[in-house]
């Protein structure tokens, strides 16, 4: 299944820093077909350094992030179901963000480009929903980052969320989340070559990015995942070096994909996705999570990871326990999975059956109830 | 615990599907693969919540498209509001439990009814393995070794009426079975099962 990646362009979109951005795009793909009654459309969500290409293969031969998951008979069933995924506001894949072009200036945004939430990026995809002419969303679902706009949607626009499928993910960013991407923040802006976020003439703070990624690999991974794929095993060589070259498998491994994803990864996008995550508190700062679940309706499955140390099981957990307190309708399950935070993506022959039977049972409960 | 068996191989969930009422609230504690769930769901449009301990059994219970909730049966609980269920359902579990009573006084503050299923003690068969053989008695009905039974509690059918009595807890209906009949002469020497409908 060759797909294309499309783009839908609007006048403007007020954000929750005060600040409005004009114009602005989305990039976006579908899968599959709208049903007659456009009962049948899902809204994926991707993570932090996710694009609109979820499935199917680009022109360039490259798989979608989560084809394991999405096309005929998987998961999310193509044949059954249109599915829509786009790139998040702030990204660097097609969506505005700050290597777009600022009108005003004719030069990329750059640091000029406002700060962003989580909730930004749902506006903007409920824009793209709307001019779909989709009224009704049967599930809006996404791991880590993609988890909170899950929930974003689910709070923000409760009618037009038939369920939500929040993965690995949490209700507020904690301390220990923050943390991280404060570390893949000053390795970018530590690095020379950042120049304030002007780079865009020159040369990208290659560097500081490619270290901000390695921390971010290691903490989606796990103890036992990096044992198994790298142990103490040297890389290309018998004995250790006893300099400061690569000795080990996972020192090149980290390399490796630091150095890819320079690449294709804008650094200021990094800046900014991250500070959205850390803004991210479904509650607005007042930790009740009760208020913010209100009176919902919309049918929850929520999946954690046994593994999975950034997004830990208690913060998926929390929030399956909310939803019981308010009554609402929520399936929680933790997999068993060695994967760490990587298990969303990759671990998915459990998470399949999951993801199958609750977006079975929902389609029973929307046609009953139509 | 619930096993992998159908709702026919089940004679109790026969008699717990017989009770509840269709379009009603209804929550099974330690819902298994949820089969029962799934049944009440498809033939008496309830709204059905469950709670289950085991990962393997939440899974295929989801999978059925039942809102199953992984954790223990006392957080279980203590989530809900008061009178959230119609129905609350503790089917052959009530043995498992660490507090019973305790259980109990919260599936009636959650559930306007409980609904309870237990192996006999009292069965004649146990007794008399007792009797003859002085050891734990290891029956069809009790069929694991005391070192390795999930059983922490043993309780016949008049044990958990003097349970109710003692507590002042109302018993509306109770079925007697052993096998898939019904027993009505001398229940705690001839059931293998019972249900009771509280509350």
């Amino acid at each position: 299944m060759v797909v294309e990646t499309k783009i839908a362009s609007f006048d403007s979109i007020a954000l929750d820093c005060g600040a409005s951005l004009s114009p602005v795009d989305i990039a976006y793909e579908t899968y599959g077909h709208l049903n007659g009654e456009g009962s049948n459309a899902i809204l994926i969500c991707h993570a932090f350094t996710g694009d609109a290409h979820a499935a199917g293969v680009s022109h360039e031969g490259k798989p979608g992030w989560w084809d394991n998951m999405i096309g005929p008979g998987k998961a999310f069933d193509t044949d059954r179901y249109f599915i829509i995924c786009s790139n998040v506001l702030g990204g660097c894949q097609g969506t505005t963000g700050p290597a777009s072009t600022n009108p005003a200036t004719g030069k990329p945004y750059a640091m000029g480009f406002p700060v962003i939430t989580i909730r930004d990026m749902v506006r903007l995809q409920k824009m793209l929903i709307d001019s779909l002419g989709i009224k009704c969303l049967l599930s809006v679902a996404g791991g880590s980052m993609g988890g909170m706009q899950a929930l974003e949607w689910a709070v923000n626009y409760p009618d037009m969320v038939r369920s939500a499928i929040p993965v690995a993910t949490t209700w507020r960013h904690s301390a220990q989340q923050i943390a991280f991407n404060e570390v893949g923040r000053q390795a970018i802006m530590a690095d020379p070559d950042w120049n304030k976020g002007d780079y865009y003439d020159t040369k990208p703070p290659g560097r500081g990015l490619s270290v901000a990624r390695m921390v971010g690999h290691i903490t989606y991974m796990s103890d036992d995942s990096m044992r198994e794929k790298f142990g103490r095993r040297l890389r290309e060589k018998d004995k250790l070096g006893f300099d400061f070259g690569v000795d080990f498998e996972v020192e090149s491994y980290l390399r490796y994909r630091g150095s890819q994803f320079v690449t294709r990864f804008d650094a200021n996008s990094y800046l900014y996705i991250t500070k959205a995550e850390d803004y991210f508190d479904l509650t607005n700062g007042t930790g009740r999570l009760v208020d913010a679940f209100g009176s919902l309706t919309t049918r929850f499955l929520v999946i954690s990871f046994t593994s999975d140390w950034l997004y830990p099981s208690y913060q998926s957990q929390e929030i399956a326990r909310v939803l019981r307190r308010v009554n609402g309708d929520v399936a929680y399950c933790d997999l068993r999975s060695n994967y760490g935070h990587d298990a969303f993506l990759v671990d998915v022959a459990e998470q399949t059956d999951l993801v199958r039977g609750f977006l079975e049972s929902t389609s029973r409960v929307v046609e009953a109830a139509a | 615990m619930t096993s992998s068996a159908s709702l026919e191989a089940r004679p109790d969930f026969k008699v717990i599907a017989e009770i509840i009422q269709p379009g009603t609230r209804v929550l099974d504690l330690g819902c298994g693969e949820g089969e029962l769930l799934a049944w009440l769901i498809a033939d008496k449009k309830v709204m059905a919540r469950g709670v289950e301990i085991e990962a393997t059994n939440v899974r295929k219970a989801i999978a059925r498209g039942v809102s199953a909730y992984q954790g223990d049966i006392d957080e279980g609980l203590a989530d809900y509001p008061d009178k959230a269920f119609d129905y609350v359902i503790l089917s052959q579990t009530l043995q498992e439990t660490r507090a019973p009573l305790r259980v109990l006084t919260e599936m009636l503050r959650v559930g306007r009814k409980a609904i309870i299923s237990f192996p006999n003690f009292g069965h004649w068969r146990v007794r008399s393995a007792m009797l003859f053989s002085g050891q734990a008695p290891k029956t069809e009905l009790f069929p694991y070794d005391w070192y390795d039974s999930p059983n922490i509690h043993f309780l016949s059918i008049n044990d958990f009426e003097d349970l109710c009595r003692k507590n002042h807890v109302p018993i509306e209906r109770r079925y007697f079975l052993s096998g898939r009949n019904r027993v009505s002469w001398l229940p705690n020497l001839w059931a293998q099962t019972a249900v009771f409908l509280v509350g």
